[in-house]
């Protein structure tokens, strides 16, 4: 269409089809048919991609030819695209922020189903595009340079990974993992599917190397407390828990453990999920890192238990073999504290992990109540060489098993408690399977809803499970009892289920039931969130910017996500995405600079009234209150453009970037405007 | 207006939260209402009690607020400030005689395009049953009425040779009048 106006206002305004996305459901030549006929409109398209590269070449073409000072595309949402066109905005030589998009495909096309009224909707939405654009103002972007260390935020496979990659490119990183060890879960398995080598000898030699590297500081058995700034400029708190063992003069040597004054370990062992027992000091594991003992003030005789949330309090009852065993090092600290370190960090990766299903939640599964009862992780424990039984797969009883159930999906794909596929767990029961039938030689049956195998050799892993001889029953379980009634049950557990391939119920007596249990958010995965002003997906997850185009990035610019915290996923997929965290991280560092919205307010200085009222209402501090003209001011640097100060504004002597009160209002005049 | 009456809902969505789960909404192919009318501003902080009014007064039968829930603001706490802003306004609302129903206040994390679906649809419906507001045409009518009254108040002086019915004008509504100017 051809030019029409020759006023100062020269808008082009484009209509993108998005293939049939928004197309099916929008008519696009008659929404631009209709903005051609709008005030200071000089062209207007409709085209099958806009976000192309002939779509965007399509614009700076325009903005040459026909003298456009401003550009208006309906198409998806800005979130997506919005930088794209700015972009193309900028390469014709036009300001950036003399763009408007419009979203009427996430906000249109795909939630509506009548065309004629989506199509009214996108003809209203676009009027007020362009009734807003035609007020844009010409701004310019500040860049803030970006501080170069980095913060990794958990000591799994991913934030191992994410460490590595970012140290091994030279950049400064600091670790922080919640425990007194690096190597979340993966530390606790035995082998990893479908090629069965060991988790520790793939593991740990990658800890040790994160425990020497010099870029790397590790700051184990400490937490996150407290974060602020912005992208580039971070700011956090993090609280290092007492260990009561001074890191810096311990040699790993372990002599205070076997001089405890408890000749047997006699408490609960976290890392073999309670199988096995530990001391009062131990290390978590024998390849642990850092290579520090701690000690549990709960059961050290020397600490009085206090109530709990109370600090523990030095008794002086114990003889405190252990500080005798020390020796000279002098490594062991009674009266250790809590302490806090702040660290300046430009950029974040969050990788906090997951924890797996409770699975006394499913009453009728048994566990808990009968002691043949196993989780996975604990199989994973008990088969373990290094493991509480030395890999001897004994029941607590004492008994070897001659016959294994394994009940997939626990807490996965059921409406009751989690609706998601844990996608680890087919690969994991059959990994348990294999390695519970070599170390046993018992009958192993696997009870499963589907069987759930995409990955590189896993289908061809559960051929090589069918060929060794393992059961497969196609059945969600009901319930394992220890009710016997026919014979051969006594004794045992038994598994009820309908086998809904051959369509009847079926009793099945076993030794040992293993319960495939789903994997979950972090129990404090809100708190998490809210303290890196992330968000989280309806399941509790970390929310991903974008599923497909970001799924590293979140909503916060220079915070990215790796591994099972953003969703569940396997060894090989946490390792890639912990790579493209660290990758994405570089690209912000490795440029030096990031270019702010500038979407910030500034007073109108001769409009203020010095009515103080923005003051208390910022929630940076950025607003301050110059005495000797009695005038507000707004400090750039300190205000992110939320707009609160803007709103409140008495006088209307407050101005926000990009979303002036001249802009806002003709866009809703716009949007009401068609009727 | 020939047209068979429809709701139009304008909507103020924050960036961060509510604007997402709409996005959301659309990625999963959730089927909503096309009533609304979606206007992206960073916090639902920014909404200035005028945008509401100046919405209503454009001829919007609703105004719909989306914002992050409590704690969860990206900017901390501009969440609070709408909200202060927000039970002020429609006692301001009550005194004009506008419903209540036809302003509302949503949190709406990024996660939750469900609940986009379910507020829009919720809120149509409410306002199909309470009619259109029709502001801009009500604003007409009062336009026709001051000039009769401002015509009869020359006539009287006419007649009277002395201004006497000034305040009849003023007794009719005032704060209606005031939200028009």
């Amino acid at each position: 269409m051809e030019p029409k106006n020759n006023n100062d206002v020269r808008i082009g305004f484009y209509v993108c089809h998005c293939g049939h996305n928004i197309a099916a459901m929008v008519d696009c030549p008659e929404v631009a048919r209709f903005a051609q006929q709008l005030p200071n409109v000089v062209l207007s398209r409709d085209y099958k991609y806009m976000c192309s590269d002939p779509g965007q070449e399509l614009v700076q073409k325009d903005i040459q030819e026909f003298r456009l000072n401003r550009v208006v595309v309906a198409s998806c949402s800005p979130l997506l695209h919005e930088h794209t066109f700015r972009g193309a905005c900028e390469a014709a030589g036009l300001n950036p922020f003399y763009f408007q998009m419009v979203n009427i495909r996430e906000h249109n096309s795909w939630v509506h189903t009548d065309r004629a009224e989506a199509t009214e909707k996108a003809k209203a939405l676009v009027q007020g595009a362009i009734e807003r654009v035609a007020r844009h103002k010409k701004l310019e972007q500040k860049k803030v340079p970006i501080h170069p260390d980095v913060l990794v935020v958990g000591g799994g496979i991913a934030g191992i990974h994410a460490a590595m990659t970012l140290a091994n490119a030279g950049k400064k990183v600091y670790l922080v993992e919640r425990e007194p060890s690096i190597g979340g879960h993966m530390a606790k398995f035995d082998k990893t599917f479908p090629t069965l080598d060991c988790a520790a000898c793939i593991l740990t030699p990658k800890m040790s190397e994160v425990g020497s590297h010099p870029n790397i500081t590790l700051l184990s058995y400490s937490e996150v407390t407290k974060m602020e700034g912005y992208v580039g400029n971070y700011t956090v708190t993090v609280k290092r828990k007492p260990r009561y063992i001074i890191e810096d003069l311990c040699t790993g040597c372990q002599d205070c453990i076997t001089n405890c004054v408890f000749k047997e370990p006699k408490f609960p062992d976290e890392f073999n999920e309670g199988l096995g027992k530990r001391r009062p000091v131990y290390i978590p594991f024998p390849q642990a890192t850092p290579q520090v003992v701690l000690i549990d003030p709960e059961v050290c005789l020397n600490f009085k238990r206090g109530k709990p949330g109370q600090e523990p309090v030095v008794s002086d009852r114990c003889k405190k073999t252990c500080v005798e065993a020390c020796g000279e090092k002098k490594a062991i600290d009674f009266t250790q504290k809590e302490t806090f370190e702040t660290l300046k960090v430009g950029t974040i990766i969050v990788a906090t992990g997951f924890k797996t299903f409770d699975a006394e939640r499913i009453p009728q599964y048994g566990y808990g109540r009968y002691p043949g009862v196993y989780t996975a992780l604990e199989i994973e424990r008990l088969v373990n060489a290094s493991g509480p039984t030395g890999g001897h797969v004994v029941m607590r009883d004492g008994r070897e098993p001659k016959s294994i159930g394994i009940i997939h999906c626990v807490g996965s794909r059921d409406k009751k408690t989690n609706r998601w596929c844990s996608r680890v767990c087919c690969m994991y029961s059959m990994k348990l399977a294999h390695l519970l039938k070599e170390h046993t030689g018992a009958e192993i049956y696997n009870f499963y809803i589907d069987m759930r195998t995409p990955g590189k050799g896993y289908e061809e892993f559960y051929d090589k499970l069918l060929e060794e001889g393992v059961h497969f029953i196609r059945g969600r379980v009901g319930e394992v009892t220890d009710w016997a009634y026919a014979p051969g049950e006594d004794g045992k557990l038994v598994i009820r289920v309908e086998d809904t391939l051959a369509g009847y119920v079926r009793r099945i007596p076993v030794d040992m039931v293993v319960l495939s249990t789903g994997l979950e958010p972090q129990a404090d995965a809100q708190e998490v969130r809210r303290l890196f002003n992330m968000s989280c997906g309806s399941e509790g997850f970390f929310l991903e910017r974008h599923p497909k185009l970001a799924p590293v990035n979140t909503f916060n610019d220079g915070i990215y996500i790796a591994g099972a915290c953003q969703g569940p996923r396997d060894i090989p997929d946490t390792v890639a995405q912990a790579g493209a965290a660290a990758a994405e991280a570089m690209a912000l560092i490795d440029k030096g600079y990031i270019e702010q919205e500038p979407n910030t307010a500034y007073v109108l200085a001769e409009e203020c009234c010095g009515c103080k009222s923005c003051l208390p209402l910022c929630p940076y501090t950025a607003i301050t209150f110059d005495e000797s003209s009695g005038k507000a001011t707004i400090n750039e640097a300190l205000c992110k453009g939320c707009g609160t100060c803007v709103a409140s504004c008495p006088s209307g002597s407050i101005v926000q970037n990009l979303f002036d009160d001249e802009e806002i209002f003709s866009e809703i005049h716009g949007v009401l405007a068609y009727d | 207006m020939t047209k068979e009456w429809k709701p139009r809902i304008v909507a103020f969505f924050c960036n961060w939260c509510t604007y997402t789960a709409a996005d959301l909404a659309g990625v999963s192919r959730l089927k909503y209402a096309s009533n609304i009318r979606v206007i992206r501003l960073m916090c639902s902080g920014r909404v200035d009690p005028q945008f509401i009014l100046e919405a209503l007064a454009q001829g919007a039968d609703a105004v719909l607020i989306g914002g992050c829930h409590p704690f969860d603001c990206h900017y901390a706490e501009g969440n609070y400030k709408c909200l202060r802003r927000f039970e002020m306004l429609k006692r301001l609302l009550q005194q004009m005689g506008i419903e209540q129903d036809r302003v509302r206040l949503e949190w709406i994390s990024a996660a939750e395009g469900e609940k986009v679906r379910r507020v829009v649809n919720e809120m149509v419906e409410t306002i199909k049953k309470l009619g259109p507001l029709g502001l801009p045409k009500r604003f007409e009518e009062w336009d026709r009425e001051m000039e009769h009254f401002a015509q009869r108040v020359q006539a009287c002086d006419a007649a009277c040779g002395a201004p006497q019915c000034g305040h009849a004008a003023a007794s009719h509504n005032p704060t209606m009048e005031s939200a028009h100017v």
